[in-house]
Parts: structure tokens; C-alpha cells; sequence
């Protein structure tokens, strides 16, 4: 077929993907979170104690990091949707979760004797944690792969790893409800180690789903 | 000229073949592919290859940018969303040949002359994909890609509705993109 005929035919077809990609990645985010959130108070729930740690500080702090990673990680994949996307400050908002994350820690080094940081960093949860965040993680996962494929983005494998680390920022602060380790040095061991996990998954998805 | 020149002409063109202006759209395609032409040459060289026909890379260009076209975001200049889908499906081309390719991220389209059409072999890519279409879907393609052929006439001489060409139509260009990817893999 010479390329004039292409153009031909192509220009024939009036069907158009959906323009408003934002509006798709929202609700998909809103669809997979809705997800998890349900199949968490199913079978997870928050910790009997919710009221009282709400008072404390450092379960707070929690969804600091978590809330932050989320929205970061979700703004910055939802511009990854078309293929000419400029990051540029949505990139270096990712850097401040981690950011977060060390000084806190650094802070808890400092109040802590240092003969229980060990028991504060192993917690008594890191196998639930390490996988309840990814568990509660595919949902969201799985829709914004969804959204992303109604988009271009230029680098596949990078917006299927920004989903995933959207869905483990959406899973962790649902389950740090749950969680009853709340030391920094808990959360910046486990919590990243889970993360990790789902953006790998995030980003094998998106090297065969989002390639277009 | 420089393509740069063009994008005032290409984004008013693209906006209305959006909005369903057929034969706007059609000129955007026409103008857009002696640049694709250029870029896929520079890059066959780059990266060495020269069994490659041209035109089959233009080609999977053109079908990207046909079913991506909602991706660009109507405020922002065309160049940039036009450059990044040719360059991504060039690059998947001619990596397909087993090659490694880069194409400078600058805005490739500005630095290139546009190259007119070169003599072209009827046995292209898409002919080899278009015979894993069914004798339908096949028929219609070859039928809307003939000069001056419309939807209505392909409708009445296959006794279909104009909407199921449509449908058809949109499904087969489909289709034949993902097959394109599918070599790649």
C-alpha cells in the first residue's frame, strides 16, 4: 500500500480516543481506591486502638509520607499519560516523600535509646506489611494502567512504575491505619521495601501494556 | 522551510480534522509525512540500517499519530506531541531490525528538510499485516484508501450501513497497529 493510500483511509476514520485523559486517570484512581478501600474494612479494618494513636504523633506522621506519596506519584503518572509530557516540577515532588521520611528518622535516632532502635525498626509487622500494601495496591494498580493505555506515554516502563508507586502510596495509607508499628524506623524499612515491590510489578506491566 | 514554519498550519489543521473536518485532517497527514520521511532516513543512517524500506516506517508514524491524535493536548504546541510519536515509533522500527538507535531529543522536526515521496514497492508492511485482517475489514481499508473514495460509496457497494464502515474501518486501522507492535516484541 503506497503511503498516500494510508492517508487516504486514515483520514476516513473520524473515531477519536478520549481527549480528557486527566478526567480518565481520576477515575480510575477514584475506581481502584474505592476498591481497596472497600476490601479493606472487609478484611483488614483499622487497629482497635485508632483513637487514641490518632493522638500520638508518630501514627500521624504516617500518612504524612503516605498522603504525600500518593498524591506526588499520581499527579506526576497522570502527566506521564501523553507523550510529550513535561514533568519537570511533578518529578522533584516525588523527592519529597523520602525526604520526609529521613528526617524523621534521623529525628527518632536522636529521642531513641539506642538499645531499642532495632526493636523499633523490625516492628512486629513487616511480613503483613510487606505484602497487604501490595495486595491492596492492585487495584489501583490495575485501573491507571487502564487509564494510561487511553494515553501515549512516551516511556512505558517509567508510567507503569509511577502507577504502581501512586497504588503503593494509596495502599500504605490504608494500611498504616491498620498498622500498629509506628516508629519511623519501622515505616522507612518496611513501607519502601513493599513500595518496591509494586512499582517493579508497575513497571513490567507497563513495558507490555503501554506501549503503543 | 522549517518545519517550525508549519506548526501554526498543522495544529490549526489537526484541531479541525478533530472536530471532524475530513478533508483539513487529510492535508495534515499529507504535509506531516515528507517529515517523517527525513526523520526516518536520519535515523536508518544513524543507526547503520539500509534494508529498511522507508515507507514502512512512515507508515507505522502516520498510524500512531492517526490513533494517538487525541493525546495532544490542543494548548500545547503540536511540534513537541508530533516529534516525540515519531521519534518513539522510529526508534521501535528500526530496534525491531535488532539495532540500536537514538534520536536526539531536540526538536527534531525543526532541523529537517521535509523529503518528497520516493519511489514506493506495492508490497509494503502494512500489505503483509493487512492479509491477517478478515476479507471484510481488508476489503474496506483498500476500498477508503483509494483517491476519492468515501464512506458511502464503500457502504452501498458492501450493502453495509455507513456507521458498521465506520466501526469497521477504526477497528482494522487498530488492528493493524497492534500487529505492528507485536513484531516488535
Amino acid at each position: 500500500m503506497k503511503t498516500q493510500d494510508l492517508i487516504n483511509s486514515l483520514a476516513e476514520d473520524r473515531q477519536l480516543g478520549p481527549r480528557h485523559l486527566e478526567r480518565w486517570f481520576a477515575l480510575a484512581l477514584a475506581l481502584g481506591l474505592g476498591v481497596s478501600t472497600a476490601w479493606f474494612f472487609a478484611h483488614i479494618g483499622f487497629r482497635p486502638d485508632i483513637f487514641s494513636a490518632l493522638k500520638t504523633i508518630r501514627f500521624d506522621f504516617k500518612f504524612v509520607v503516605t498522603l504525600n506519596l500518593a498524591l506526588s506519584a499520581s499527579l506526576f503518572a497522570m502527566r506521564l499519560a501523553r507523550p510529550d509530557a513535561t514533568p519537570g516540577i511533578w518529578r522533584k515532588a516525588l523527592l519529597i516523600t523520602p525526604a520526609l521520611l529521613l528526617v524523621a528518622v534521623v529525628i527518632e535516632l536522636v529521642v531513641l535509646p539506642h538499645e531499642v532502635w532495632t526493636a523499633r525498626l523490625i516492628g512486629s509487622n513487616a511480613r503483613t506489611c510487606l505484602s497487604v500494601i501490595p495486595l491492596l495496591a492492585m487495584a489501583p494498580l490495575a485501573a491507571l494502567i487502564l487509564a494510561l493505555r487511553q494515553g501515549a506515554p512516551a516511556n512505558p516502563g517509567l508510567a507503569g512504575a509511577m502507577a504502581g508507586l501512586a497504588a503503593s502510596g494509596m495502599a500504605a495509607t490504608l494500611y498504616a491505619s491498620n498498622c500498629i508499628d509506628d516508629s519511623p524506623l519501622f515505616v522507612a524499612t518496611w513501607y519502601p521495601l513493599a513500595t518496591g515491590i509494586v512499582v517493579l510489578a508497575g513497571y513490567l506491566l507497563g513495558r507490555r501494556l503501554l506501549r503503543w | 522551510m522549517a518545519a517550525s514554519a508549519h506548526e501554526d498550519e498543522w495544529s490549526e489543521w489537526m484541531r479541525a480534522g478533530i472536530a471532524d473536518d475530513t478533508s483539513a485532517y487529510h492535508r495534515f497527514l499529507c504535509d506531516v509525512t515528507p517529515y517523517f520521511r527525513a526523520l526516518a532516513r536520519r535515523g536508518m543512517a544513524r543507526a547503520g540500517i539500509g534494508n529498511v524500506d522507508v515507507e514502512d516506517v512512515v507508515q507505522e508514524v502516520l498510524l500512531a499519530i492517526h490513533l494517538k491524535r487525541h493525546t495532544w493536548d490542543q494548548t500545547r504546541p503540536i511540534g513537541p506531541w508530533i516529534s516525540t510519536i515519531a521519534r518513539n515509533k522510529i526508534i521501535d522500527c528500526l530496534r525491531r531490525r535488532g539495532r540500536r538507535v537514538e534520536i536526539p531529543i531536540d526538536d527534531v522536526l525543526e532541523t529537517l528538510a521535509a523529503e518528497e515521496t520516493q519511489a514506493e514497492p506495492d508490497q509494503g508492511e502494512i500489505d503483509k499485516l493487512l492479509v491477517s485482517l478478515n476479507d471484510r475489514q481488508r476489503d474496506i481499508v483498500r476500498s477508503l484508501s483509494l483517491e476519492g473514495s468515501s464512506i458511502r460509496q464503500t457502504a452501498q457497494r458492501l450493502n453495509m450501513t455507513e456507521v458498521a464502515v465506520r466501526v469497521t474501518l477504526h477497528r482494522s486501522l487498530k488492528l493493524l497497529a497492534n500487529r505492528t507492535r507485536s513484531l516488535t516484541l
